[in-house]
């Protein structure tokens, strides 16, 4: 099978997500069989650093309009490299860019993009979290076309040793016709947000609360948690969406990715866009009242309770401990 | 401004899901439904829009009978009107279908701007709005937490990764998919409640699948594989917190 890697850049360098999407790839076809794809106005370096990662090809998809990311032009630079070169499967990583196009670029080819998958099974099945990680569902691609498949962050471990075929890779150029006017949105410069008081990725433990909290009221009760094993607070999205806790505490796919010693999650189901950002945590722990809840799949220790009654009692035990 | 707010109504938040016999799906039998969050807040957006900006807001969902109801809730938080595309087997469509279902149905209201959730809680492709967008040739924007109208067109405000932003200029009509959390959710009020009863909830029949097959098949729905083995500790909430603080300290030291 002849599969295309389109890997996406992140200041000035091929993503990691990218790499963990090339693992994936290998899991539809061999190394020599895959062609890695950079996209852009310049994409020379990017092309270098991919063709010392062990796939058979690299291919720069090079415009001066695709200097900055629009939807329109990376959907019109892939379609027609797409429509030239006849892949049999397209692999993106399942970052905010390629959620935002490739599902049309998937359309243009009568498919369905299968997005956010985290196991590739012969068949190929395709595994995707359903219901926010309380079930899982395998799919199939019956399309006739080529198939479009997104990797969700951490599902694969990506083997970035750069010396992996000791050989470099063939790099050929695709040039697509883009005119100005067929890209009809105008992207602004990225800005951070509100000013950072926290760090949240550098913290040693961190106490984190969900929507089980049910009250802005209750939130003194993770505090004196937090406190007490000297820990930062911080939260789910719904807790920081609902302006409990401003958004610079938020873990997850659109916050913070951390990695403390100890992470315990109180009130918090563990949905993947929560997941991703701590299960790399060394210890975690789960107090949630659903035994079923997916957040217990991450954590080493768990409790099934009431967090109203749970956090209360946890906060006299580390005190008394310490 | 005409905005159409296409949601979707999924199983309740906390709602005990099953699989269903056939593996095939989930057990609908005895489930709570609600609307899709996301979606909530798309019809948010588009009601704040319309009090600033003037106009009306036409909600459009797929699905069977049962979907009326959260169809109602929209009406009474303030649409103006709805259309129900009846469609008893929408889980056993694919997303391209599913947008077609809903395009097919927005067309013909020529809206200046369409909204829905940036995902569902159910299937979570998030893919129909940015689909939608690519088959009525619309240009569209995702992940977005807020929109101004201006005179080109509007410029909206979207999110990156890892806590930046990124604001965008579109024309209309275009279709954006909504991030939660840029604005704050209303509820119906009891005087909504009384006035939805009375605003207009057409029904249409969903097309056929054009004779094509689904080109992407759920073929079997399975628990999760548990990565990593879970001590769970039980007892009274003092005796599991002094577990797990003696667990903490010895086994896991991490205290």
């Amino acid at each position: 099978m002849s599969v295309f890697l389109v890997l996406e850049e992140s200041k000035g360098r091929i993503s990691r997500a990218s790499w963990e999407a090339l693992a994936a790839a290998l899991k539809l076809a061999p190394a020599h069989d895959v062609t890695a794809v950079v996209i852009g106005a310049q994409t020379e370096a990017l092309a270098a650093e991919a063709a010392t990662k062990g796939v058979g090809k690299v291919m720069r998809v090079e415009h001066p309009l695709l200097e900055k990311y629009t939807a329109d032009g990376f959907l019109l630079a892939l379609e027609q490299m797409v429509r030239k070169k006849e892949p049999q499967c397209v692999v993106f990583p399942h970052s905010y860019q390629v959620r935002d196009y490739a599902p049309a670029l998937a359309c243009r080819f009568g498919q369905v993009l299968i997005g956010d998958v985290i196991e590739i099974e012969t068949g190929p099945i395709f595994t995707r979290q359903l219901m926010q990680g309380r079930l899982t569902g395998q799919y199939k691609s019956t399309g006739s076309g080529p198939c479009f498949v997104s990797v969700q962050a951490g599902a694969f471990r990506a083997e970035i040793d750069g010396s992996a075929a000791g050989a470099t890779a063939q790099v050929t150029t695709f040039t697509p016709k883009i005119d100005a006017e067929q890209i009809r949105t105008k992207p602004g410069e990225p800005f951070r947000g509100a000013a950072q008081t926290v760090d949240l990725g550098s913290a040693q433990r961190i106490v984190s609360v969900g929507r089980g909290i049910k009250e802005a009221e209750n939130l003194p009760l993770v505090r004196e948690l937090a406190e007490a094993l000297g820990a930062e607070l911080a939260a789910s999205r719904p807790i920081c969406d609902n302006g409990w806790l401003p958004m610079e505490r938020q873990v997850g796919s659109s916050g913070h990715t951390v990695a403390p010693k100890l992470y315990l999650a109180v009130g918090i189901s563990g949905a993947i866009q929560h997941l991703v950002g701590m299960k790399g945590s060394q210890c975690i722990v789960a107090i949630n009242k659903d035994p079923d809840a997916p957040i217990f799949e991450v954590a080493d220790y768990g409790i099934v309770g009431d967090l109203f009654e749970m956090v209360p009692a946890l906060t006299e035990a580390v005190k008394a401990a310490r | 401004m005409k905005i159409a707010v296409a949601i979707k109504q999924v199983p309740e938040r906390d709602a005990f899901v099953r699989i269903a016999p056939n593996a095939k799906g989930i057990e609908e039998h005895e489930l709570q439904w609600a609307m899709n969050e996301p979606d909530a807040y798309a019809l948010e957006e588009a009601l704040q829009f319309k009090e600033k900006n003037g106009g009306e807001v036409v909600v459009v969902s797929a699905g069977p009978e049962r979907v009326g109801s959260t169809i109602r809730e929209a009406l009474a938080k303030g649409a103006d009107r709805a259309i129900h595309v009846v469609c008893d087997d929408l889980a056993g469509r694919d997303a391209l279908n599913v947008a077609k279902l809903l395009a097919a149905a927005i067309k013909p209201e020529n809206p200046d701007l369409i909204l829905t959730g940036l995902q569902s809680e159910d299937v979570g492709l998030g893919q129909t709005g940015v689909i939608v967008a690519e088959l009525l040739g619309l240009p569209h924007a995702t992940l977005i937490l807020h929109v101004e109208k201006t005179d080109a067109g509007l410029k909206v405000k979207r999110e990156l990764e890892e806590g930046w932003f990124q604001e965008i200029e579109l024309p209309l009509p275009a279709v954006l998919t909504m991030q939660s959390g840029g604005n704050k959710l209303r509820y119906a009020t009891l005087m909504g409640i009384k006035k939805a009863k009375t605003k207009e909830l057409r029904t249409v029949n969903a097309a056929e699948p054009d004779g094509a097959p689904p080109v992407l098949v759920l073929e079997r729905v399975t628990l999760p594989q548990k990565q990593k083995s879970t001590q769970m500790l039980g007892g009274s909430a003092k005796e599991a917190a002094a577990a797990l603080v003696e667990k903490l300290k010895t086994e896991a030291r991490v205290l």
